[in-house]
């Protein structure tokens, strides 16, 4: 282990992190000098996730929460603000150097169907970012890949190791894409919807894999819409809305004291399991605004149950709610 | 008890596969459900539920063979085949299909898309198909000027509004919805469950809901049935299907789904259901299920009645300890 973990600074620190994605004017647009035009999908993110730590992006669809992850990541690039891995800044690295941190940092998505080469045994797959990072001898990559299959439970790993993608299973394709993931012995795993499309049999298993690895000291950012899922397995929450992150906290603080209205009210939509347990949904009318025109002040405020006149001039900062250091919300009627 | 709308009587469903195999995918499925009443679908992939309300619509393909009975207000609707089954189709029982917001012509107007289902289906034509589209809209949620909206310029939860509303241009008494919330996120899809509930309580529809999200059961439906391995393992009113559920198969799909306010441990089921295409002897469950004996792997367990209006296809369903 790095020094990043023993003076207790997160493994991830990302601040105040933008990205802007430009909207295509055409031909006629650019001829005529229309004003550029920008999707404002993350605008000013930032949060922490510590080595075994599991902390939840939650959001609705469009919200930033997947592009949020990229740029972390340096998938796509960020417009500003700062990524820290491992006291590194991520943002500003050479291509080589990128590389080579890559290497500590991977990701799984939520597609198993798509996101394994269907030409690719089970063994090629799970080696190929050995052979990339020209990691070890062959005997030593194929130990590798036999310890990943066993952690994540594809055991015994002689079992899999020759079959193709489409003689395993939806939940041991993700296995295999997170044995694929773990080969390298990353330190942060970001994980993009890991389970949404799996059936809900096979869940509970994958989120256990996660579960453990981070037990074992590995950080995870995942990245969902489920925020029954949430609240199950991370130890902190993050909602976001619109490219803003408007309330973070431990899971339970989230849950159980939400203090933002949108997270009220998304709590309050989230069917629960109990026929008995009935919640007065607090549903939201329209939708999320679109990301090219963020509404002035407070950007939740026109869907907003409580919004006063001050929340279209004012847009709120994260603050820390009262008797509760690591729990903040972005709105101005907090702890009003 | 409210009289039964539609009663579905031993439901077979059989496919012819390309190999010369024959997979048995409804395997006897029996229920029926009455006005203003909800019942929910559930079970893993490849259960069987979507393939059963294909069924009713009498929408399988031509390499599936049907037998059994599915009464509408009484007549056998299967009898003979598309020429009983097709007046009642749209007009009687109508169904939203998984996927189905997805599923709009991009180069036609939404509105005129739902005008030449009603046109189609002779329930009006000229002006009063045109005050009909509105209607529908109206009825759905959809502001009535979008009806000359492209599809793409519907978001995800409008498109799934219009949908519904095309669905319901005759006029059915009952409406099949294949996860209609897939997709969608929380907070439309509480409205989409906002605008079925008010559908069902004011004007008296039936709804059957196939899902695999047992929570959005657990809320908005009267009862469930249970399928695993093209049978109804366990039916009941949704009260007593979670608190009182007789079904090992049931117990499990419950303890699989976190929940917001639990802290219980979530479960994976291991094991995967048997395959269709062959037979198999005793429980089909039985493989998976940690409370199965000799009885289980040699005998296949029939529904038996183990509280009101509640069935379940276990050799120890009265037996098994009620937890809650």
């Amino acid at each position: 282990m790095s020094e990043g973990s023993a003076n207790g600074r997160p493994l991830l620190e990302v601040e105040d992190l933008v990205v802007r994605y430009r909207v295509p004017r055409g031909m006629s647009g650019a001829l005529l000098r229309r004003p550029r035009r920008f999707v404002h999908a993350v605008s000013g993110v930032s949060l922490a996730v510590r080595r075994g730590e599991m902390v939840a992006l939650v959001g609705e669809s469009g919200c930033g929460k997947t592009t949020t992850a990229q740029a972390i990541l340096r998938l796509v690039e960020a417009d500003a603000g700062s990524v820290r891995f491992d006291e590194t800044e991520v943002t500003s690295l050479s291509a080589p150097e990128l590389r080579r941190l890559r290497r500590r940092m991977q990701i799984i998505y939520q597609d198993p169907y798509e996101s394994l080469d269907p030409r690719f045994r089970v063994s090629a797959t799970v080696a190929e970012p050995l052979v990339i990072h020209r990691v070890g001898s062959r005997s030593e990559q194929r130990t590798a890949v036999e310890h990943a299959l066993e952690r994540v439970g594809l055991a015994p790993p002689e079992l899999f190791v020759d079959r193709f993608p489409h003689e395993l299973s939806g939940g041991q394709r993700q296995r295999v894409a997170i044995a694929a993931s773990l080969v390298l012995k990353p330190d942060l795993l970001v994980a993009d919807e890991p389970v949404s499309m799996l059936d809900v049999s096979v869940r509970a298993g994958i989120l256990g894999i996660l579960d453990e690895l981070r037990d074992r000291g590995l950080a995870v950012l995942m990245i969902t819409h489920d925020l029954s899922t949430a609240a199950r397995f991370a130890d902190r929450i993050c909602v976001m809305y619109l490219g803003r992150i408007v309330e973070e906290g431990t899971a339970s603080e989230v849950i159980e004291s939400p203090q933002h209205p949108y997270t009220r009210a998304l709590l309050s939509v989230v069917p629960r399991r109990d026929p008995r347990r009935r919640v007065a949904p607090q549903i939201l009318r329209g939708e999320t605004p679109n990301p090219i025109e963020v509404p002035s002040g407070c950007r939740f405020h026109p869907r907003c149950p409580i919004a006063v006149a001050a929340c279209k001039e004012t847009d709120p900062e994260l603050r820390a709610a009262a008797g509760a250091r690591g729990h903040r919300a972005a709105c101005l009627l907090l702890d009003s | 008890m409210t009289e039964s709308l539609l009663g579905v009587e031993d439901l077979n469903v059989w496919f012819d596969l390309p190999n010369g195999g024959t997979l048995h995918a409804v395997q006897g499925v029996s229920f029926s459900v009455a006005t203003g009443t909800r019942l929910g679908m559930v079970g893993e992939s490849g259960c069987g539920k979507t393939t059963t309300i294909l069924a009713l619509m009498g929408l399988l393909p031509a390499t599936a063979s049907v037998s059994g009975r599915v009464l509408f207000d009484g007549v056998d609707v299967l009898e003979r085949g598309e020429q009983t089954v097709a007046p009642h189709r749209w007009n009687d029982i109508a169904m939203v299909f998984q996927g189905a917001m997805n599923a709009f012509d991009p180069v036609q107007r939404i509105g005129d898309q739902i005008l030449e289902a009603i046109e189609l289906h002779k329930q009006a034509s000229g002006r009063e198909a045109e005050r009909r589209v509105q209607e529908l809209l109206e009825m759905v949620g959809i502001a009535p000027g979008r009806a000359k909206s492209y599809p793409h310029e519907l978001s995800g939860g409008m498109r799934q509004r219009a949908a519904i509303a095309m669905a319901l241009s005759c006029n059915p008494r009952i409406l099949l919805a294949d996860e209609p919330t897939t997709a969608l996120d929380v907070m439309v899809q509480a409205q989409i469950l906002e605008l079925l509930l008010h559908l069902s309580n004011d004007l008296g529809l039936a709804l059957v809901f196939v899902t695999h999200d047992l929570p959005i059961v657990a809320q908005t439906c009267t009862s469930a049935a249970v399928m695993y391995a093209g049978r109804i393992v366990e039916q009941g009113p949704i009260d007593a299907l979670y608190h009182e559920a007789r079904h090992p198969y049931t117990r499990l799909l419950w303890a699989a789904t976190p929940d917001l306010e639990s802290r219980d441990d979530v479960v994976s089921i291991p094991g995967v259901p048997p395959r269709l295409d062959a037979p198999f002897r005793g429980c089909p469950f039985a493989p998976r299920c940690d409370l199965a004996t000799e009885l289980c792997s040699g005998e296949r367990p029939e529904l038996k009645v183990v509280g009101d209006a509640h069935v379940s296809a276990c050799h120890y369903a009265s037996s098994l300890e009620v937890v809650s």
